[in-house]
């Protein structure tokens, strides 16, 4: 059985790629795609410590209700379905008015 | 103490009810239900205090005086206590029936004198407030009430001085009255620190009280702390009762209506400072330094009064000046230690004065509005009344006798003479004021009443601007053009009545040289400790010493009142004179000695040198210390400094708004990265504990 760390040091470094794709590309589609893997990682720790208290349900103190992380999962995916929805939108609306997904380019909201 | 309750607190609430009704509902009412207010509780409040002062009449022994009275505590600490008591012994009962009685009288006077101005409800509500806060002064039972009438009848004087608000210099005459007494009521104040430190109390009466624990004190022979109270008290009053040095805000608080002229600024208020020092004469007998600067302050405000109203040509102003001179006579016989005296002539003077002042406004009624003596004459065919009942005020002020000036102000030249404290002194200036009292008023008297009908006469340049901007504001009814009336009846009956107190009043104090009891002076007794006995007994006025009445003889006696009578009639005689026979003169004398005659008429230029002194010092600091240093510089440079310095920071925190979204997100990271840190560091650390 593969043990809880190596998930979590998988879902680390998906993070840790999300992060510095958002940081570092320039493309609002890349930074978009930064994100969902960013979210994807969380998703992944969820699972992860779903499946593993599950099994250590014996254990321990209190009741675990199984498949919640799972659930959480869920929702997850449908709000970043949502905003995929949404952000999308909005970036169709940015290219529209700047011709251009470049990032440093928009840069209006400021004093 | 006895069972039966007077009910004392009934008297000064009574024109409180009457201030409140008409001053929140009086816009409302008509001019006769105003007036009906007024009155109805005035009227009934000196009914109260008639009945109550009857009740505890010291001959019939049915309360025991002094009658205190305390409705609960107003102050209540652990080491201090100030009740809400009420004092009545013979000096508040004499009190209570003057302010109650003349208020009354000029309650009356002011509803024909005020009838055809606007505000009259307004004027109705401060007066009766007045009343409120004067009653309280003399009723009472601690030092701290007092204070509270005694702050109440200045706001109130405040307020009728600059009843005429919309003109300038009725606004600042109340302002100056106002911030002048504050001055000597800061010191009152002082006072009244160094009794609670020292006694822990302000009560008058009772077994913890102020009079009975000063009793256990000798005499303060040097400048203890009981003379610095005793001063302390004494600068309170010179403010309150218009004495040297602070005197000045009288003669322009004559700006008021008449009838709070002669009710606030003759007859009552100004009385105050003389009732608060005779109401404290058990710590004044144990000061001779205090006395001393008593008699000296009276003595000099007599006489400078004096001569400041012989030049004087405002018919009030006269009057304000003359009440002044008076005012210093009570406080020359304060400072003799003749406290009943004082209370007398302040009894018959608040009678003549208030006469001599309604008498006034009945002449400036008269002439729709002029005040300026050199503008009147002939007067006394046309307005017979005012005239009769002015004459008798005028010989009563001057000293004639049988009228009531006479006796007070002869007991009061007696004890100066008698007195070890430079007494020869003190006579002599007083019988020199009492020569230019009768002076000035005489030719007031021939000016407005004598002579032929001068309305139109050019009065130079010495006219006074005050008078320039009175007719304005003020709407005498003049349907009569320039004809003179006589006032109506509601105006002439307090005349009469007052008329019939200046001459009869004296009767109660007839010395004992020309048959009489001085019934004043016994009936005031048992509340006044004179020196001597404080001397005679250190431990307590309870044991009075063995009487030691006419230590002069009646020769003495009978010289002084000859002498004094004839001063009258030297002034009586230059007067008639001067503005009666040889009108010239007066000219002709003023331009021989022109010099002399401008400084009396500038008043010595004191309100000159006050202003240099004092005001334009003071307000030089204010500006470019208190104003530009410290408001604008330090405060306003506090409040704007913060909110300059937050703008800069702003200015420079708002670089991080770049507008660019990676930089946004390099910050979320990095700050993710720290806590991150932070909870491994921590986590780190535990476990290797």
């Amino acid at each position: 059985m593969v043990p809880l760390s190596w998930y979590l040091i998988l879902s680390a470094i998906l993070f840790s790629l999300g992060v510095f794709g958002f940081l570092l590309k320039r493309n609002i589609i890349t930074i978009f795609m930064s994100i969902e893997l960013m979210l994807n990682a969380v998703n992944l720790t969820f699972v992860a410590f779903a499946n593993f208290w599950n099994q250590q349900a014996a254990r321990l103190p209190y009741q675990v209700v199984p498949l919640s992380g799972q659930v959480f999962v869920f929702f997850v995916m449908v709000v970043a379905a949502a905003e995929a929805a949404v952000g999308l939108a909005i970036i169709i609306a940015v290219y529209r008015t700047r011709e251009t997904l470049n990032v440093d380019r928009v840069n209006l909201l400021k004093l | 103490m006895t069972d039966t309750s007077l009910h004392l607190w009934v008297i000064p609430i009574l024109p409180l009810v009457g201030a409140a009704i008409n001053g929140l509902l009086g816009r409302r009412f008509k001019n006769g239900m105003v007036s009906f207010v007024a009155l109805f509780f005035t009227a009934l409040s000196f009914c109260w205090a008639a009945w109550a002062v009857w009740s505890a009449w010291p001959a019939r022994g049915l309360v025991a005086l002094p009658y205190i009275e305390t409705h609960g505590n107003w102050i209540w600490t652990s080491t201090f206590s100030a009740p809400f008591g009420f004092y009545l012994d013979q000096l508040s009962m004499v009190m209570v029936l003057v302010v109650t009685g003349v208020g009354f009288l000029i309650h009356i006077y002011s509803v024909g004198y005020m009838g055809h101005e606007g505000g009259y409800y307004r004027f109705f509500a401060y007066l009766n407030l007045f009343m409120f806060f004067m009653l309280m002064l003399v009723l009472a039972n601690n030092y701290l009430l007092m204070f509270v009438g005694w702050e109440g009848v200045g706001l109130a004087s405040y307020l009728l001085i600059g009843f005429y608000f919309l003109k300038d210099s009725a606004a600042d005459a109340g302002k100056k009255a106002f911030i002048v007494n504050r001055i000597g009521d800061f010191a009152f104040l002082i006072g009244m620190f160094l009794l609670i430190q020292h006694f822990g109390t302000l009560n008058f009466g009772g077994k913890e009280g102020v009079f009975s624990k000063v009793s256990e004190l000798g005499i303060d022979g040097g400048w203890g702390w009981l003379t610095i109270t005793a001063l302390c008290f004494v600068f309170g009053a010179t403010g309150k009762s218009a004495q040297v040095p602070l005197y000045v805000w009288l003669p322009d608080a004559m700006e008021g209506p008449t009838p709070v002229s002669a009710l606030i600024h003759a007859a009552t208020m100004v009385t105050a400072g003389i009732y608060m020092i005779a109401r404290s004469n058990a710590i004044f007998s144990r000061s001779p330094h205090a006395l001393g600067v008593v008699a000296v302050i009276g003595c000099v405000t007599a006489i400078f009064a004096a001569t400041m109203g012989m030049a004087q040509t405002d018919i009030k102003r006269v009057l304000a000046y003359s009440t002044i001179s008076q005012l210093g006579y009570m406080f020359m016989a304060c400072g003799v230690a003749a406290y009943s005296m004082a209370i007398f002539h302040l009894m018959t003077h608040a009678f003549f004065k208030a006469l001599l002042f309604l008498g006034a406004g009945s002449v400036i009624h008269a002439l729709g509005g002029e005040q300026d003596m050199r503008r009147m004459g002939g007067l006394h065919k046309l307005i017979p009344w005012t005239f009769w009942t002015m004459t008798a005020a005028t010989f009563a002020i001057a000293g004639f006798p049988p009228l009531s000036g006479f006796f007070s102000k002869d007991d009061i030249l007696g004890k100066t003479f008698e007195s070890p404290f430079a007494g020869h002194l003190l006579w002599t200036v007083s019988i020199i004021t009492a020569a230019l009292t009768s002076f000035y008023m005489f030719r007031l008297w021939f000016m407005t009443f004598f002579g032929e009908r001068r309305p139109d006469a050019d009065l130079g340049d010495a006219h006074s601007p005050a008078h320039d901007a009175a007719p304005a504001g003020r709407g005498h009814d003049d349907d009569h053009g320039h004809g003179v009336h006589e006032s109506s009846w509601v105006m002439l009956a307090p005349l009469v009545v007052l008329a019939i107190g200046a001459v009869v009043s004296g009767w109660a104090g007839i010395p004992q040289f020309l048959k009489g009891h001085n019934e004043i002076d016994h009936f005031l007794k048992p509340a006044i400790q004179t020196p001597a006995e404080v001397a005679a007994s250190p431990e307590g006025a309870a044991a009075r010493p063995p009487a030691e009445e006419h230590t002069e003889s009646t020769g003495v006696e009978w010289t002084l009142a000859v002498s004094s009578v004839a001063v009258a009639g030297v002034g009586l005689f230059f007067a008639w004179l001067l503005y009666y026979k040889r009108r010239d003169l007066p000219d002709r004398i003023t331009s021989k000695i022109h010099g002399l005659y401008l400084l009396v008429l500038h008043k010595y230029y004191v309100d000159e040198a006050y202003g240099a002194i004092f005001v334009k010092p003071l307000l030089a600091i204010s500006t470019s210390v208190l104003w530009h240093g410290i408001d604008q510089g330090v405060i306003d440079g506090m409040v704007n400094g913060a909110g300059e310095r937050s703008q800069e920071i702003g200015n420079q925190l708002r670089r991080m708004q770049s507008g660019n979204i990676r930089s946004y997100a390099a910050w979320v990271a990095a700050g993710g990265a720290a806590v991150l840190v932070y909870m491994l560091w921590h986590s780190l650390a535990g476990v290797s504990k």
